[in-house]
């Protein structure tokens, strides 16, 4: 089995397992859990990268799936290649992506602030290229690192994959900390809001836009990286991701890190729900015409409803 | 040159309806005009980009590799193949356009083309109207039954009937089955199910899963709560190559069978070991036959192609089918299509080293192969061993339906499907 996680790492299933024995005897339906965890995970970490890049930048990136890929990517090959344990292979795959982001953001994606249409046919063409390129060099698959961690003891579910949620709730805490909380991410949100008084405040808004867009990548990256253990190591393997991550976005409407917490936690139960009783095809469908339901009846998105909600509330008292 | 083609093919079409026995004689003057050229055209239309490369390019490379043998020992009748190979990138516009070129412009003497099924009804209406011989080699749900196709993969009547009686007999009655959800994956379930039928199983679960799927969790507990004995997984494609890893990080221990996986995506040489623990596949060909002429060409194979991942099954259905090409043109002793269909239409027997999987046979009647279909076994290492061997003719066309394209059903285009032949089917 793929090494590095040691001794903590096999310990965290264990614990799961005594707080699931726990729940399950109060007649918590467990497997439906699980699945819960594993789908809100899944559309969290899809969303993640696209939330700074499309939601906080304005750049619709539909080369969003091949980031993933990248991170995936090189995590696989430091492990096959170099030997390099998973979760430092992890790290890399993140950082390779913010790069990767860095050099793509320098050379093109610069002119295309505020050009939406442009920034989308750019980064398609950037995707195709990517895959293609990722074919012709490291052919049409890799070799796949196994799953970590086994299944979660006494059910028949990749223990992996639920420990996700824990990584998708870590990550959304460390991007809200870094972007509120830092005097970076004040800088950032305010030379996207408004670069010339940004400038004029003395803030290199070039730099800001690089770092934004290259934390963006790198996310992306980390999903990719995360996923990696579980998912075939394919050129075309971002595409699955794509749907999710836009319809998360979209869903999750203005604030956008409140909104991709909300919209993943919705989204992915309702997922899990339809896909446990009626099949993964309903499971996908149910998805979508959720996202369409709340489109229609919410134009902000998720965000925009809480936004409401507390004024309201702030209101009476 | 190209308006004579044309006119010899629309003779050649209006023929049937007696006009021109003369100008048939005529036509025999117009192959006259293809043995001119001193070549024979090959085409082979297989994908080296786009979503199917994986699977295709190991087609090409096979392809590739008889085509040079051929040529290397004195060619067709003396004469050298001239192969064109341009690059579909898995797609079905793309196949339609290059049929086309390859078939007007080109004038191919036989044409070898696509992986799935959707790409061979893309370009099945293009073959028909021009008359073109076509090679299918693709493991496919079956039923095809068209006067210019020959269909050289098993069927999956012919691959599920060789390994789901070897798992109910060996594991139990109690099936559920996993499909990829389009044609082909509920083509595939229904056979199961008629299969199944056949020998006292019953398959009491079925979930279809579409092809972007590769998030499993739900098929794996549903399945891990309806307990079968074994199931059928019919997945396909690259996301679904997904399932197998998360199965075994899952803890689901239960036999599964399959027509699809290992064979075509080599994914017990992709995947991490023990992923594909106690799989079982139904199987003409897998690179890993401990016979001493399937050694041997795996050993061609890999001189020709060292970075080749895998000999797929497809491409020992390509590497064959081209020198029963070969066989047919040197009996009929020309590259006339029509002529070589006929002689391709009396049956053909592929024996010695051109065979890798063992000796087979064309059924002519029906264009179909009867396959040396092998049960394979991928253990916890990933090693791969036979459990069951046995000759499967192709049975739906040539007895369920009773189809006769040497005779008289030598107009017929048309695909069939087992549910307007049997109740177990598409319920």
């Amino acid at each position: 089995m793929t090494s590095g996680f040691g001794a903590t790492g096999m310990l965290t299933p264990l614990i799961i397992g005594d707080v699931l024995g726990t729940l399950d005897s109060v007649g918590v339906p467990i497997p439906q859990l699980l699945q819960m965890a594993d789908n809100i995970a899944f559309i969290a970490l899809a969303a993640i990268g696209l939330t700074i890049i499309f939601g906080m930048m304005g750049v619709i990136n539909l080369a969003h799936g091949e980031f993933i890929m990248m991170g995936a990517y090189i995590t696989t090959l430091s492990v096959n290649v170099a030997s390099i344990p998973l979760p430092i292979a992890m790290l890399l795959g993140a950082l390779g992506t913010a790069i990767f982001g860095a050099i793509v953001e320098r050379t093109i994606v610069r002119r295309l602030y505020g050009r939406l249409l442009d920034s989308m046919i750019v980064t398609f063409g950037l995707g195709l290229i990517l895959t293609q390129g990722t074919r012709i060099i490291f052919g049409n698959s890799l070799q796949s690192i196994g799953t970590p961690f086994g299944q979660v003891p006494g059910y028949t579910y990749s223990g992996y994959r639920v420990l996700l949620l824990f990584a998708a709730i870590g990550v959304l805490g460390a991007v809200y900390l870094v972007f509120t909380r830092t005097e970076f991410g004040v800088q950032a949100r305010a030379t996207i809001q408004d670069p010339e008084t940004a400038q004029a405040m003395g803030v290199d808004t070039d730099r800001m836009y690089t770092i934004t867009f290259a934390i963006g990548s790198g996310l992306a990256g980390l999903t990719g990286a995360l996923y990696a253990p579980s998912a075939t190591i394919v050129p075309g393997m971002g595409q699955s991701f794509l749907v999710e991550s836009f319809v998360t976005v979209v869903t999750g409407g203005s604030s956008v890190l409140l909104g991709t917490a909300l919209a993943g936690g919705i989204l992915g139960t309702i997922n899990a729900i339809f896909s446990n009783l009626y099949g993964n095809f309903i499971g996908q469908i149910a998805l979508l015409i959720t996202a369409i339901i709340v489109i229609r009846l919410l134009p902000d998105g998720l965000t925009g409803l809480a936004n409401t909600v507390r004024d309201k509330l702030g209101e009476r008292q | 040159m190209s308006d004579n083609r044309v006119s010899r093919r629309s003779v050649l079409a209006t023929g049937a309806a007696g006009v021109g026995a003369a100008l048939a004689g005529c036509s025999g003057g117009g192959g006259g005009g293809s043995s001119e050229s001193d070549t024979i055209k090959i085409g082979v239309l297989e994908d080296q980009s786009g979503n199917f490369s994986l699977v295709g390019t190991p087609k090409w490379r096979a392809s590739k590799l008889a085509i040079e043998e051929i040529n290397d020992n004195g060619g067709i009748m003396g004469k050298q193949i001239e192969l064109f190979d341009p690059d579909p990138q898995s797609d079905n516009q793309r196949y339609q356009q290059l049929t086309e070129r390859l078939i007007q412009q080109e004038e191919v003497d036989a044409l070898w083309a696509g992986y799935s099924s959707a790409t061979r009804e893309a370009i099945r209406p293009i073959i028909d109207r021009e008359d073109q011989l076509y090679f299918y080699t693709t493991q496919y749900e079956g039923g095809v039954a068209d006067k210019n196709v020959y269909c050289m993969g098993p069927t999956a009547r012919q691959q599920l009937g060789s390994v789901v009686p070897y798992m109910i007999e060996n594991f139990g009655t109690d099936i559920y089955t996993i499909a990829a959800d389009y044609n082909f994956g509920q083509l595939s379930a229904d056979w199961v199910k008629v299969i199944a039928q056949e020998n006292g199983a019953s398959v009491n679960n079925e979930e279809f899963i579409p092809l972007s799927n590769q998030n499993f969790g739900s098929t794996i507990s549903n399945i891990q709560d309806a307990d079968p004995d074994f199931v059928m997984a019919i997945l396909v494609g690259n996301n679904h190559s997904s399932f197998w890893n998360q199965r075994t990080s899952a803890g689901l221990d239960i036999p599964m069978g399959t027509s699809t996986v290992m064979a075509q995506g080599y994914q017990h040489k992709r995947l991490e070991a023990p992923a594909l623990k106690d799989v079982y596949g139904g199987f003409n060909y897998m690179e890993e036959i401990p016979t001493d002429r399937n050694e041997d060409y795996v050993s061609r194979y890999y001189d020709r192609w060292p970075d080749a991942g895998y000999a797929n099954e497809e491409s020992v259905n390509n590497y064959f089918s081209i020198y029963m090409y070969k066989n047919a043109v040197e009996e009929a002793g020309t590259t006339d299509q029509e002529a070589v269909k006929e002689v391709l239409n009396s049956g053909m027997e592929i024996t010695g080293d051109k065979s890798p999987e063992g000796d087979i046979s064309l059924q002519g009647p029906v264009h179909h192969m009867t396959h040396n279909m092998r049960v394979m076994k991928c253990d916890a290492d990933h090693n791969i061993t036979v459990e069951d061997e046995r000759m499967i003719p192709e049975q739906f066309l040539s007895e369920t339906v009773g189809i006769d394209l040497s005779g008289k059903d030598s107009e017929l285009e048309k695909q069939f499907t087992p549910t307007e032949y049997y109740d177990a089917a598409g319920e």
